[in-house]
């Protein structure tokens, strides 16, 4: 296949500009004879279908959930990247481009990262108007804190929800466009396949999770914002609905999947508890601004954490990496963790956790407080009492959750974390415009292969999702488009309407009739343990081989003894996860494979055969310096592509933090 | 935390469709451990009934991490359960003994009819949104982010009520039925902000008008709404939706 990015000529600071100026545009009459459909609401589809609707297009928008305000979007917790300067702390749109392009290990394309950085800006402006109430200073103007991987402030947040607040601005102003008939909204539906007539996206098929139909939906143009496939790992910070299925079967229409292997492994979550877990809760990274990370200095250390004097901690972080210290980015600072555990450092009941520890800000804060108050006298009690009261300002949900999930009170004795799986650098191939390798299939957000290469930046997703909604392709459709305007609506009695249609329903009947003994449930639990064991956060030929071996296996196993309840004509929410299970082990082996390829380690992706003296990942540039767009042949035959990565600007070097 | 394992009787509402009559039944679950959330204990018992080639039960659940708002179970008689300020999601074992018995209903009100066991249809709060829960502002039209400043305790106010997560435990909570903490907290919260107050006074009227025609029920001011919100949404924002509704009603005239 040629894989042609697409990337405008020129010097890097004008292409985007240049590309809107030249782009093809789309006059008003003919914007209201084109379709639009636009599968999943978080922020990437939510800013997508209200922007489109604003333009002037029919949009049909699909989410899974029963509202379009509950897409996983809404769990984001730190905050959201702009090169605003607003801190006078040195930033830029230069140094937002760079410090991602660093971030991600030189393996994102460098084009689309300025053209982000460049956009970054104007979403903090969006959202403002829209009402999302960010956190502000005592002067009424925007407050900013730091994040991993960058030496400025930049990020906007608000309070831990800065996820909720961005989705329902979008969400608002979505349901403003329903409002106004521009969008038709799709809630409870799932896409089950995509339609393609000679070649191009013609619509989807989509299930209504209630009454359990299949209906045919056309579009000029197919937009998938349907998040990350982080689930493949069964535990993760997902929602539990999270899925690739829409993904998954444009890839198996033709779409190339890129980078499969690239996930993100987040370094403060809370540990798993038991075997019952459903999934795992992220403890936000703008923790690591105030909390300290640490571990016994002594194996089989029988003491509490508040007992252990300061000599008989050891601080790893803030000792390997004295530059960033505790906030280094998330694959350095995920891996630093497993080390010490692996090693038999590792705290609680399961030694498989570590300390995320506030006293000291506690104490900083207090004393600072104290200060402003003018309360020269105050005594240790009243100090620490000043320090819990700002912390409870800034992080006192963030908190509450730890507290309501462990028992245990963060305030005053350390959190117990370990890293999971939290987003999907990997996702489906696209060009500068954002398009697929399927002419009218576009993928925006976490769906995408996206903007962050081997390792995404915190505070960096929300950024992506509402650039590209907002501010990427409402021009870049409109480049497609513009050579649609003759072709009329293509009725759904169409012959490919009715067999991709045919296809979902024989799916959805094979399913049912294997009436075999084991749960949905329990194969996805396998299928997550092969990979959090042999293609989680580090790898090894010899692994990835088994995890291979034993994905094929488990599929067998699968399409012949898994047991689903109920019917198909009604709400059957086992159903609906067998579909997406069966998707998950197709795509679990696909980033095996992926992962065994990359013989290199970069950002995420860790190979054991290829670090560096001391333990840090080993790219190989000479010979991965591409992105991995895998196309899919026949079941469980892919054809690896590579589209070269070129760096003008940014040139790569081994990423130190120290 | 010391960890305990618990058997426990649940007595749950099973209801097939939206038109057939429901029921409770009665589920025995054992060896239940305190540190599993109540939504992964309801895991363990799908997964018994699925074996046992029973129907499993039916809820809505997303994100559980308390957020998204999905999860909607009415346990023992409240919303979301014995924990204040907490979703069912959140709930966790330890809140609950050896031997007791835990009721479970969906949410009841008049405007969100069951669809099936413990999931109920919320969608007339995305068209109460729809209504005017917005800031008429097309992408690309916005001004620089700080060109206004906004008093911080306003900004605060504003956030605090934005917390609401639109799961409906106030209208479950309430006797009436009624969805004022609900449409309130959206009108504070852009009520509170300058950039809402070009849209001030058709939002409320809008806002409460298809509130009205949805079925929702009266406010008489029993705060069981706020009592039960898993976000601690204020019933403050009610004082002030009615505020805004009067100046509102009294202006447009």
């Amino acid at each position: 296949m040629d894989l042609n990015a697409n990337i405008p000529q020129g010097n890097m600071n004008e292409r985007w500009t240049d590309y809107k100026g030249h782009v093809k545009l789309v006059n008003p009459s003919n914007k209201r004879k084109l379709e639009v459909i636009v599968v999943g609401t978080g922020l990437a589809g939510a800013s997508a279908a209200a922007s489109l609707g604003e333009l002037g297009y029919q949009v049909k928008a699909f989410c899974f959930q029963d509202s379009p305000r509950r897409a996983h979007s809404i769990a984001a917790q730190g905050g959201i990247n702009a090169a605003k300067n607003y801190q006078n702390d040195g930033d830029s749109v230069f140094r937002l481009f760079y410090d991602t392009v660093k971030g991600g290990d030189y393996r994102a394309r460098e084009s689309n990262v300025h053209r982000l950085a460049e956009v970054s800006n104007a979403i903090i402006d969006q959202c403002v108007a829209q009402g999302v109430p960010f956190a502000r200073e005592y002067g009424g103007l925007l407050s900013n804190r730091s994040f991993g991987g960058t030496q400025v402030q930049r990020t906007f947040y608000a309070a831990g929800q800065t996820g909720q607040q961005l989705l329902l601005g979008a969400y608002s102003a979505l349901e403003r466009q329903v409002a106004l008939g521009n969008v038709t909204m799709h809630s409870r539906h799932e896409m089950l396949d995509l339609v393609l007539i000679d070649g191009r996206a013609r619509g989807i098929i989509a299930r209504d999770l209630v009454s359990g139909e299949l209906e045919r939906h056309f579009g000029h143009a197919v937009l998938l914002c349907t998040g990350g496939y982080g689930n493949v790992f069964y535990l993760s910070t997902n929602a539990m609905g999270s899925n690739v299925t829409a993904i998954w079967k444009a890839h198996k229409k033709g779409a190339c999947f890129g980078n499969p292997c690239f996930t993100q492994i987040h370094p403060t979550c809370i540990p798993v508890s038991g075997d019952h877990q459903s999934k795992l809760t992220l403890m936000s990274e703008s923790l690591r601004n105030d909390g300290r990370i640490w571990v016994p200095r002594l194996k089989d250390e029988k003491r509490k954490a508040v007992d252990i004097p300061e000599e008989d901690r050891d601080y790893y972080l803030e000792r390997r990496y004295p530059a960033f210290g505790n906030l280094v980015p998330r694959d350095v600072a995920s891996r630093a963790a497993k080390e010490r555990c692996d090693e038999g450092y590792g705290v609680g009941t399961t030694k498989m956790a570590v300390y995320l520890d506030f006293a000291d800000a506690i104490r900083r804060y207090g004393r600072i407080e104290v200060g402003k108050q003018g309360l020269e006298h105050a005594d240790e009690g009243s100090i620490l009492k000043l320090g819990k009261g700002v912390i409870e300002e800034k992080y006192g949900n963030l908190f509450e959750m730890y507290e309501k999930i462990t028992g245990e009170n963060p305030y005053e004795t350390p959190m117990r974390i370990y890293p999971a799986v939290h987003y999907t650098m990997g996702g489906l191939w696209v060009d500068y415009e954002l398009q697929t390798t399927l002419p009218g299939v576009y993928a925006l957000g976490e769906a995408n292969f996206s903007d962050h290469g081997a390792n995404r930046l915190g505070a960096s997703a929300l950024m992506q999702g509402l650039a590209d909604g907002y501010f990427v392709i409402p021009y870049t459709l409109g480049n497609y488009l513009a050579d649609e305007i003759r072709t009329a609506s293509i009725p759904t009695s169409h012959p490919a309407f009715e067999e991709a249609e045919k296809a979902a329903s024989d799916r959805i009947s094979r399913l049912m009739n294997i009436k075999g003994k084991q749960t949905v449930e329990s194969f996805h639990k396998r299928l997550g343990k092969i990979i959090w064991d042999k293609c989680g956060m580090a790898r090894n030929e010899k692994g990835l081989m088994e995890a291979i071996e034993h994905i094929r296996q488990l599929k067998i196993e699968y399409w012949s003894d898994v047991k689903i309840p109920g019917a198909i004509n009604e709400m059957n929410s086992e159903l609906d996860k067998a579909g997406r299970v069966a998707d998950f082990i197709e795509l679990g082996e696909l980033m095996c494979i992926d992962a065994l390829n990359r013989q290199e380690s970069c950002g995420g992706h860790f190979r054991e055969e290829y670090q560096t003296p001391d333990g840090e990942a080993k790219r190989d540039d000479e010979n991965y310096c591409f992105v991995s767009a895998w196309e899919y042949k026949a079941e469980g035959e892919w054809v690896l592509n590579k589209e070269p990565l070129t760096f003008e600007i940014v040139k790569p070097s081994q990423r130190s933090y120290k | 935390m010391e960890h305990y394992n618990m058997n426990l009787t649940l007595k749950v509402w099973k209801q097939k469709n939206s038109k057939e009559k429901g029921n409770f039944e009665t589920y025995q679950v054992n060896d239940i451990s305190s540190e599993m959330s109540f939504l992964e204990m309801f895991d363990v018992l799908n997964e018994r009934l699925i074996k046992e080639g029973k129907e499993p039960i039916a809820f809505d659940h997303d994100c559980r991490e308390g957020i998204c708002g999905s999860c909607s179970m009415h346990i023992n008689g409240k919303a979301h359960g014995p924990w204040e300020k907490n979703t069912t999601c959140q709930l966790h074992m330890r809140a609950f003994k050896d031997g007791d018995t835990i009721v479970v209903e969906p949410w009841r009100a008049r405007a969100f009819p069951v669809i099936k066991d413990l999931v109920v249809d919320r969608s007339a709060f995305d068209r109460i949104i729809q209504a005017g829960g917005y800031i008429s502002v097309n992408t690309g039209n916005a001004v620089d982010a700080n060109a206004i400043p906004i008093n911080k305790k306003d900004a605060d106010h504003s956030f605090m009520a934005a917390a609401c997560i639109g799961c409906g435990a106030c209208v479950a909570a309430c006797k009436n039925g009624s969805a004022m903490l609900f449409v309130s907290a959206k009108v504070s919260q852009l009520a509170l902000l300058p950039q809402g107050a070009p849209e001030k006074r058709s939002r409320v009227l809008d806002m409460v008008a298809q509130m009205d025609k949805e079925g929702f029920g009266n406010c008489t001011n029993t705060y069981a709404c706020e009592a039960e919100c898993p976000k601690g949404i204020s019933v403050d924002n009610i004082a002030r939706m009615n505020r805004e509704y009067l100046s509102a009603g009294i202006s447009s005239e």
